[in-house]
C-alpha cells in the first residue's frame, strides 16, 4: 500500500530533507541525492510495514526541529540531525535504512557503482575458480583429526 | 472421526522430511502436518531488483519480524542471541547457508575427553552411513580430503574459491593455519534434477535457481511419491495420550483454522529445539502435568544456540560481494580443547565472501563507518564490494538455565500459547568468542583490511536450536532415549535438533537430518517390538 497519503506534507518535506542530509547529490560520482524526486516517491510507494515506524521517526524529528527542518538554518538543520542520529532509536534506524535501500536501487546510483541493473535471477554471476594449489601448505601440514575413544 | 495413520510426523523441515522419506519404504500409512505451506521460487528474493530490501521484512530470518501467518511469535527478550527460523515445508532449509560440516567424532564424547558436558549414547561410527546417505540425498559439493574434519564423499566438486577465497585462502597460509573449501548442499553441476549454482548471491533467504538443497526440493519429492501425505498450513497444538500413556495421536488446526483431531499409532516430532519443546509442554495434561515426555523435567532445558563472534573488514582488491553464495571456506584451526587458551572445547570458522550494495549501506551506516553528508559517497565506494568477513561458530556447551518454556502471555494466530527463550552467555563461550575475534582479526589484518567491524554475539544469530529433549540412557538425565524413543511414551519419538547432548562448534543440519535417518532406520529395525 502507498505510504503517500498516510504521511503528511510536513512529514514528506521533512524526509526529503532529511534524506539528503544522509545523501547529497554529487556532480563527483554523477549521482543524484536521496532527495531526488524519483527515490522519494519509490520510498513512499514501497513503505509498507514500514510506515508506522518511519512515522514515529519524523514525529521525533519534527519535535527536535520545532518547525520544518528546510526552514532550520544549516547549522541548526545539522544539530538535529546528529541528535535524531544518535537517539533516534529503531524508528530512526528503520528511517535511515528505508533511505538506503531505495537509493542503492535506483538506476543511476547503481550505473555510477558499475552495477548491472537486474535482479539476481536468472543470469546469476560468474566466479573465477582460483588457484586451488593455494591448498597445498595445508595438506602438507602434519596435523590429524581429534580421536574419539 | 478421521482414520489413524501408522505414523504421524510433526514438522515438514529438515529432520521430518529425513525421517519421512525413510519410513515410506515400510509402506504404512504415514502423515505429515505441517503449518507452513510449499514454496514458490518464482517469489524468491533474487528474482527480484529489490531483493535485498526484501531481508529487511517480508524475508527476515527472524519470524517476529516476518510475521506470516505461518510464522509463530517467540520471546526472546531475555536472550542476547535471537531465534532465527523459517515455517514452511522445507523448514529452514529454506532459509540458510547451506554449509554442511558434520560434528566431528570427538564431539560425541565431550565428557569423557575434556571432563565437561555428557557423553552422547551413540558415537560417530553409528551415524556414517546416515550422513553418507543424507549427503547424496541433499547433493552435497567439497573437496574429499579435509585433514582436520571427518571423511566426507561429495558427489560434486567444491565451489569456486573467488576472489573471496583466494584472498582468504593467501593470508592463512601465511599464518601458518587451517582452511579448507567447504562441504555445501550447494550443486556445482546439475544434479538429481536441480540445477547447478549460477551464483545469483546472497543464497541464505532461499534460492530460486533451485541450486541450493532444501527438503521441499529434495526428500519430499521422493517421500510424496512413495506414499507420504503431507498436509501443509495444518499448526499442531498438542499431541493427545491415552489411558496407557501412550500418544494417541494429534489435536490441529487446519488450512481454515478449523480445529481437528488426527489419530495416530505413533507420533515423531520434528519441529526443531523451540518448537519441539514448546508443542511437549502444550501437550501437558492431568497424566503428563509438566507437558509430555518431560519426567525428568529437561523438556525445554539445556537450549544451546552456538554463539557467532563475527568480525570483519574491508580490502583494497574487490571481493566476490554478493555475487556468490555467501560461505565458501571452512577452518577448524580452533575445533579442538587446548586448555591454554583459557577455555574448554572450541570454535569452527566459516569465512564470508561479502555483501550486497543495500547491506553494505545499512550496516555500515549502523556500525557509524559510513558516513552522512559530502564523504558519503567517496567511502561508500572504499567499502562496497570489498568486505570479507569472518564468523566463529563458538560450541555452546548444555546448561539447564538457558531454556524454553511457554510465554504466560503471548500466543501465536491460533491462540496457542508461545514460547519464551531464556538464555545467558557463559563465561567459557564469553572467553571463546574473545578468541576467535581476536584470530579474526590477525586472520583480516594479514589480508590487508582495514574498518574492522564486530558483532559478538550476531545478534539475529540464533539458526542454530539445540538440546531441549536431550538423547541418553538415562530417563531422570535425559527425555529420548539413544534411538529417539521418548523415554515416557512409548510410541512418541523427536528426531530433530533437540535431541543433541551437546552442540560441537559446526552448523547443525548435517547432523541433525543423519540423526532422523538413523532413527528413522532403528525403528524400521524394531517395527516388530517398536512399544516394549
Amino acid at each position: 500500500m502507498s505510504a503517500d497519503n498516510q504521511l503528511t506534507p510536513r512529514q514528506r518535506d521533512d524526509l526529503r530533507v532529511i534524506a539528503a542530509m544522509i545523501i547529497p547529490a554529487s556532480d563527483e560520482y554523477k549521482v543524484p541525492g536521496a532527495d531526488d524526486p524519483a527515490i522519494q516517491a519509490d520510498i513512499l510507494a514501497t513503505l509498507g510495514r514500514d510506515t508506522k515506524p518511519m512515522t514515529a521517526a519524523l514525529d521525533h524529528l519534527a519535535r527536535l526541529a520545532g518547525m520544518p527542518l528546510a526552514d532550520l538554518t544549516p547549522e541548526a538543520r545539522d544539530s538535529v540531525a546528529q541528535e535524531f542520529r544518535k537517539h533516534g532509536d529503531a524508528p530512526a534506524a528503520t528511517l535511515v535504512r528505508v533511505v538506503l535501500q531505495c537509493y542503492y536501487r535506483d538506476d543511476r546510483v547503481l550505473r555510477s557503482l558499475g552495477l548491472e541493473l537486474r535482479a539476481p535471477f536468472p543470469k546469476g554471476h560468474v566466479l573465477p575458480d582460483g588457484d586451488w594449489s593455494l591448498l597445498d601448505p595445508v595438506r602438507a601440514r602434519p596435523v590429524s583429526l581429534r580421536r574419539a575413544p | 472421526m478421521k482414520e489413524p495413520v501408522d505414523v504421524l510426523i510433526i514438522g515438514a523441515g529438515a529432520s521430518g522430511a529425513a525421517v519421512a522419506w525413510s519410513l515410506a519404504e515400510t509402506k504404512m500409512h504415514i502423515l505429515c502436518l505441517e503449518q507452513g505451506g510449499w514454496m514458490n521460487p518464482a517469489e524468491y528474493p533474487s528474482t527480484g531488483r529489490d531483493w535485498e530490501a526484501k531481508f529487511f521484512g517480508e524475508w527476515s530470518s527472524s519470524p517476529n519480524v516476518r510475521g506470516r501467518p505461518e510464522d509463530y511469535p517467540i520471546n526472546d527478550d531475555n536472550s542476547p542471541i535471537k531465534v532465527v527460523n523459517y515455517n514452511a515445508v522445507g523448514g529452514s532449509t529454506v532459509m540458510y547457508t547451506a554449509h554442511w560440516p558434520r560434528l566431528h567424532p570427538s564431539d560425541f564424547k565431550v565428557k569423557t575427553l575434556d571432563g565437561v558436558a555428557d557423553d552422547w549414547p551413540i558415537d560417530y561410527d553409528a551415524l556414517t552411513p546416515f550422513f553418507e546417505e543424507n549427503d547424496r540425498m541433499m547433493g552435497t559439493s567439497g573437496l574429499s580430503g579435509d585433514p582436520l574434519s571427518p571423511l566426507t564423499h561429495p558427489p560434486m566438486p567444491q565451489q569456486p574459491l573467488g576472489l573471496s577465497g583466494a584472498i582468504i585462502g593467501k593470508a592463512m597460509n601465511k599464518l601458518g593455519w587451517h582452511w579448507w573449501p567447504s562441504d555445501t548442499t550447494v550443486a556445482t553441476m546439475d544434479y538429481e534434477g536441480r540445477a547447478r549454482c549460477i551464483n545469483l548471491g546472497h543464497c541464505t533467504p532461499a534460492c530460486a535457481q533451485g541450486a541450493k538443497s532444501s527438503t521441499d526440493i529434495t526428500y519430499w519429492p521422493h517421500a510424496i511419491r512413495a506414499g507420504v501425505e503431507l498436509r501443509t498450513h495444518c499448526r499442531v497444538r498438542e499431541i493427545t495420550t491415552d489411558e496407557n500413556g501412550m500418544a494417541s495421536g494429534v489435536v490441529y488446526y487446519d488450512k481454515d483454522g478449523v480445529e481437528q483431531f488426527q489419530p495416530a499409532h505413533v507420533v515423531i516430532i520434528a519441529c526443531n529445539g523451540v518448537g519441539t519443546p514448546r508443542l511437549l509442554l502444550n501437550s501437558a495434561s492431568s497424566r503428563f502435568p509438566n507437558g509430555l515426555a518431560n519426567s525428568s523435567g529437561l523438556v525445554g532445558k539445556n537450549l544451546m544456540f552456538h554463539p557467532y563472534a563475527q568480525i570483519y573488514g574491508y580490502v583494497k582488491e574487490p571481493t566476490d560481494s554478493n555475487r556468490a553464495p555467501p560461505t565458501c571456506l571452512w577452518s577448524k584451526e580452533w575445533y579442538d580443547t587446548d586448555l591454554s587458551r583459557g577455555f574448554v572445547r572450541g570454535y569452527g570458522v566459516q569465512f564470508v565472501r561479502g555483501a550486497g550494495p543495500v547491506f553494505e549501506a545499512v550496516i555500515s551506516e549502523q556500525k557509524g563507518i559510513l558516513p552522512w553528508g559530502e564523504d558519503h559517497h567517496r567511502v561508500f565506494r572504499k567499502l562496497n564490494g570489498h568486505r570479507l568477513g569472518f564468523s566463529a561458530i563458538c560450541e555452546d556447551l548444555p546448561e539447564e538455565h538457558n531454556q524454553v518454556t511457554l510465554d504466560p502471555v503471548l500466543r501465536d494466530s491460533h491462540g496457542i500459547p508461545a514460547p519464551k527463550i531464556d538464555y545467558k552467555l557463559s563465561e567459557n563461550s564469553r572467553k571463546m568468542m574473545a578468541h576467535a575475534l581476536a584470530r579474526g582479526r590477525e586472520i583480516l589484518e594479514t589480508a590487508g583490511a582495514t574498518d574492522i567491524c564486530v558483532n559478538s554475539p550476531i545478534p539475529w544469530g540464533g539458526w542454530h536450536l539445540l538440546g531441549t529433549a536431550r538423547m541418553g540412557t538415562d530417563p531422570e538425565r535425559s527425555v529420548v532415549n539413544e534411538w529417539g524413543r521418548t523415554h515416557d511414551v512409548k510410541n512418541l519419538f523427536i528426531v530433530d535438533g533437540s535431541i543433541f547432548v551437546t552442540s560441537g562448534g559446526v552448523n547443525p543440519t548435517s547432523t541433525i537430518q543423519a540423526l532422523a535417518l538413523y532413527i528413522a532406520d532403528q525403528m524400521k529395525q524394531r517395527l516388530a517390538n517398536l512399544f516394549d
